[in-house]
Formats: structure tokens, C-alpha cells, sequence
């Protein structure tokens, strides 16, 4: 702990980096989720397509992805971009599924009660569909979020990675504060974006804990 | 008015739901479509707002043809009462209800204002209204929604069977809350059931649906009972139409008087005696004993039904329900009246065959 006050310009700033490099991928990769998980939900084709895909993203390991990334895309080795590209893949891989469940468990009669209120499909999207599959795609944000965060440490072998450079910097000085600096950095991070996340879901959803 | 012009629906599988519908529904009038499951009910309600699309045939809506009008435009002008309500979840009841208002583009005061409004016409404290559906029960979910079909006022009522997911005592209660709206309303209105006894109660014109989407009888509710068109209309229509029948017959029957006595007097009866309230509401039966009793709940025998003076099956079921045989004839505000007796109501149901009243 001494070791953060005393170095808090230094802390500071890998927590900015840590933070940018684990929240965009997240923006980018929910952003592009919705879509995919929209089109999981309604096709079988799409669903047989996307979720094992998915699963094999999900276990390529990050170093190998962190790694390769720079290769595939052709950027410099010290671009942002290599860390966010693989967290935007990791982040799809997880949330594609937890929007197409959410969407699926919309109930039948809804739907069809909206359809024959007269929706057109967008509207009927934006104000029905997507409004009551924010529960469970919330919980699944949670988890992609949290585990965007740990990872993002990763990038310190390519030079990146926010609190991961106090790893590398720590064992390679063997100095196990500076380790630890980080750990507890992770830690809080992980811990205050999850809770910001379930309270956001709480003021969004203000109907699921209504009755019963 | 509602028209079926030759109109078969088939589906992709091949099944055939409806098969060349020909059919019209009156303007102002409760129109019920009935028939086991599979028998394309539902397919042809649903055709009426394009949820469903038909294969072949026209379908007119006051002489408009429905598929020549883009289906958003079309639903928001036919209200749809869904299974189970259907309600959506995320809303207050006084917005699930301002829905149709809001999409035909009111504004979201005059949208509100209006949504409590109906709130009230269908029996709910407005106070309901800032709740969510799942603070509600089923009842008042449904309820709810006959409110949210009602809002934007459209002429058409389309009601898919909406009471079928709720108990029997509510869903009595909401039926008699239909017919008591329609007295308002006077919408033109199609409801689809697989209850026979729904459709008998709620309908001025019944469709009896055959399996394979076969249009098997559309008559009076009292012309399906005393002359099914065929032996899969009889055997639906279930084994005491005879009696159900009844229903449709409002002939006089003899009223008798009857000896009654309130709770807690003390009585000498010799014969069965009608124990009331305050009120003359009636408690139960009292049946002879010997020597001075005093009244009270203990030594009642609970009554049968009671005889509100409309139909014959009332006053037949009343005098057999009754533990003294004697059916008990309430007013309005469920006093006392007197009592009917079932051999007279037997007569009167002579009399009314012999004056041509009875259908053939």
C-alpha cells in the first residue's frame, strides 16, 4: 500500500491506461454484440455459426492473441490497438451469447402483444425487445467487464497493459510491492466497475424487482 | 363489419387451418369463434389484423381489404386483447395501457390522461396505474389488458382467448365485465374460446370451428343448443344442452311466497324456513324441528343457487339446488323475493315450446 502513495503520479497513470484499455474494448465489443446476438436470436443458422466460433475465440489464449495481433493487423508493436482488438474478440465471444439468451427470453405473448399493437420492428426493438433483455445482458456486461480487466494486464508483454507493467517491472526488480501495487490495483478496478455496472442495471431496470 | 371471403389458409407444412371461410361478422355485436385446439380459431382472428396472412380469399374490415393496408397502420385501428394479457413487463400499467395512443403519435400527456381513463371504465383504481404488471394479479392483468385494446378507441375488439389463463370465479367476473362494457361500447367485437360454455354466455352469434379449419355451424347461441347442424356440433355443444338451453328462455314462472326468519330469533318451525339477514338477503334454510329453536349459523343448511328472475335455467337450477326444493327469487339488491318450485318451471317450459318460442 505505501508503495502506491508513495509512487501516486506513477500509479495514477497506469490506472488511466488500465482503465482505457479494458473499458473501450467493452463499448466497442457490447456495441457489436447487440447486432450479432439480435441476429443469434432469431436464426438457428446464425446461432450454429456464432457460438462455437465464439468458444473457440474465447479459449485461444491472450498472450497468443496480444501477440499475433500486431502481425495480423499490421500496426506497431506499442499501439493501444493490439491490446484493444483481442478484448474486443474476447468481449464479442462472451456477450454475443448473453444478448442472444436475453433477447430469446423475451415471452412469446409480448412480442406478439407489441406486434399486434402496431410496432414496427425497430420501435418494437429499441422500446420492447432490447429494454427487457437488459437484465440478463447486464449480468453478462458484468462478467465481460470484470474479466476485461484482468486481462488487460497481459499487454505488459508487448509493452502495454496498465497495471501489468508493475508485474513485469516488479519481478523483473524483485520488488514484490510494486507487485502487489498492482494486484490491489486490478482488484479495485475489477470491484468498482462491477458495482457501477449492477447499479446502472438497478436504474434501468426498475421493473424487475417490481412484485411477488 | 367483419367479412370472410372465401378464405383458406394453408400453412407452409401443408396442414390446412382454415379451409374457405365464408363468414360475417355483425357491427356492434359479440361474435365468438369456438372449436377444440387446431381447428383454425385463432388463425382466422388473427387474419383479421394481419398477424397471419391468408393463403387465398379476401378479408374485409367495414368493407376495406385488409391486405391492402400496411399491418402496423391496420393493428394500431383494431384493438387485440392477447392470452394471458400479455402485458409488457417494463412498464407502468398507465403507460401499457397509453401504448396505442402513443404510437398513433398523442402526445404523452393526453396519452396518459386518457390511459386512466379507461382504467376506470374497466373496474381498476387509478391508483393501479403507476404500478407494474407484475404487482398485479392475473385478473387485474387482464383487465389491464381489455384497457390497453380499448385505448386508441377502435371500432373492431379482436380477444384471443383472454380469460382462458385465470380461475374460474374471475374469470366469470370478467366476462360479466365484457358484457357490461359492450352495453357501453358497442364495439364489434370477435372472441376466440375452446370454451363452450364461454362462448354460449358471451356470444349474440357463435361460430362452431371443426378440426381442419371447417367453418361447422355460425348461429344464436340458442340454435346451436336446440339444433346443432351435425353430430360434431351436438357432441361439442356437450351432453346437457337440453338443460342449457334453459338459458336462452325467459318465460314467467309462479312465485311463491315463503316463510322466513332472521338470526338470532327464537322460532318454533315446522316446515323448511328461509333464514335472512338485515337486509332480507337470504342466509339459508332452516328445516323442521321440534319445539322452540333459537336461530343461528350452526343450525343453518347453506342454500343452492339463487334466481335473479331472467332465465328458466336459473329457476330450474335454483329449485333442484335448493336442500328444501324450493329455488330462492332475489331482486336486484339480493333481497328476497320468493321462492320457485321446479315442476312449475317444467310448465312454463311447455308453455313456451307450444308458443313457438322454444327453437327447432
Amino acid at each position: 500500500m505505501t508503495w502506491i502513495f508513495e509512487n501516486w503520479d506513477r500509479f495514477w497513470e497506469v490506472t488511466e491506461v488500465h482503465l482505457r484499455l479494458s473499458v473501450v474494448p467493452v463499448l466497442i465489443g457490447f456495441a457489436l454484440s447487440i447486432p450479432l446476438g439480435w441476429w443469434a436470436s432469431r436464426s438457428q443458422t446464425a446461432r450454429a455459426v456464432l457460438f462455437p466460433l465464439a468458444n473457440v475465440l474465447f479459449t485461444i489464449p491472450s498472450i497468443a492473441l496480444i501477440v499475433i495481433t500486431p502481425v495480423l493487423i499490421g500496426v506497431k508493436i506499442l499501439d493501444e490497438i493490439n491490446v484493444i482488438v483481442p478484448l474486443v474478440i474476447y468481449t464479442v465471444a462472451l456477450m454475443v451469447r448473453s444478448v442472444a439468451d436475453a433477447l430469446s427470453a423475451v415471452p412469446g405473448n409480448v412480442i406478439a402483444a407489441a406486434n399486434a399493437m402496431g410496432y414496427r420492428p425497430l420501435r418494437r426493438f429499441l422500446t420492447v425487445d432490447f429494454p427487457l433483455a437488459l437484465p440478463v445482458t447486464i449480468a453478462g456486461l458484468r462478467v465481460a467487464t470484470v474479466s476485461n480487466i484482468s486481462m488487460v494486464s497481459v499487454g505488459a508483454l508487448v509493452g502495454l497493459g496498465g497495471y501489468g507493467q508493475l508485474f513485469t517491472e516488479g519481478y523483473q526488480t524483485d520488488n514484490s510491492a510494486k507487485v502487489f501495487a498492482g494486484l490491489i490495483g486490478t482488484v479495485v478496478l475489477a470491484a468498482l466497475a462491477d458495482g457501477l455496472l449492477l447499479l446502472i442495471g438497478r436504474l434501468l431496470t426498475p421493473w424487475a424487482r417490481a412484485g411477488r | 363489419m367483419i367479412e370472410f371471403r372465401a378464405v383458406t389458409k394453408r400453412f407452409e407444412d401443408g396442414t390446412i387451418a382454415v379451409d374457405e371461410l365464408d363468414l360475417a361478422v355483425e357491427a356492434g355485436t359479440i361474435t365468438v369463434f369456438v372449436g377444440p385446439s387446431g381447428c383454425g380459431k385463432t388463425t382466422s382472428l388473427r387474419m383479421v389484423n394481419r398477424m397471419i396472412d391468408p393463403t387465398s380469399g379476401t378479408i374485409l374490415v367495414d368493407g376495406k381489404d385488409v391486405l391492402a393496408v400496411d399491418p402496423p397502420t391496420l393493428r394500431r385501428g383494431i384493438g387485440y386483447v392477447i392470452q394471458q394479457a400479455g402485458l409488457f413487463p417494463h412498464r407502468t400499467v398507465l403507460d401499457n395501457v397509453a401504448t396505442v395512443p402513443l404510437l398513433s403519435g398523442w402526445d404523452r400527456r393526453k396519452a396518459r390522461t386518457r390511459a386512466a381513463e379507461l382504467l376506470e371504465i374497466v373496474g381498476l383504481d387509478p391508483a393501479f396505474g403507476k404500478r407494474y404488471p407484475a404487482q398485479l394479479s392475473g385478473g387485474q392483468q387482464q383487465r389491464v389488458g381489455v384497457a390497453r385494446a380499448l385505448a386508441a378507441d377502435p371500432p373492431v375488439l379482436l380477444m384471443d382467448e383472454p380469460f382462458s389463463a385465470v380461475d374460474p370465479v374471475v374469470r366469470e367476473d370478467l366476462q360479466n365485465e365484457l358484457l357490461r362494457l359492450q352495453a357501453e361500447l358497442d364495439k364489434t367485437i370477435v372472441f376466440v374460446t375452446h370454451d363452450i360454455d364461454e362462448a354460449l354466455k358471451l356470444g349474440e352469434r357463435v361460430a362452431v370451428f371443426q378440426t381442419g379449419g371447417h367453418l361447422a355451424q355460425y348461429a344464436k347461441p340458442a340454435e346451436l343448443l336446440s339444433a346443432p347442424a351435425n353430430d360434431f356440433v351436438a357432441s361439442f355443444v356437450g351432453r346437457d344442452r337440453g338443460y342449457r338451453t334453459l338459458t336462452f328462455l325467459h318465460a314467467d314462472v309462479p312465485v311463491h311466497p315463503v316463510t322466513t326468519a332472521k338470526l338470532g330469533q327464537r322460532v318454533t318451525v315446522t316446515d323448511w324456513t328461509l333464514v335472512v339477514d338485515e337486509q332480507d338477503r337470504p342466509k339459508g334454510w332452516l328445516s323442521g324441528v321440534d319445539g322452540e329453536v333459537e336461530i343461528t349459523e350452526k343450525n343453518l343448511v347453506s342454500g343452492g343457487s339463487l334466481y335473479d328472475g331472467t332465465s328458466l335455467r336459473g329457476a330450474l337450477d335454483a329449485a333442484l339446488s335448493s336442500p328444501s326444493a324450493l329455488g330462492v327469487m332475489v331482486d336486484d339488491n339480493g333481497a328476497v323475493t320468493g321462492v320457485v318450485r321446479a315442476d312449475d318451471v317444467i310448465k312454463a317450459l311447455a308453455k313456451a315450446r307450444a308458443a313457438g318460442e322454444v327453437p327447432k
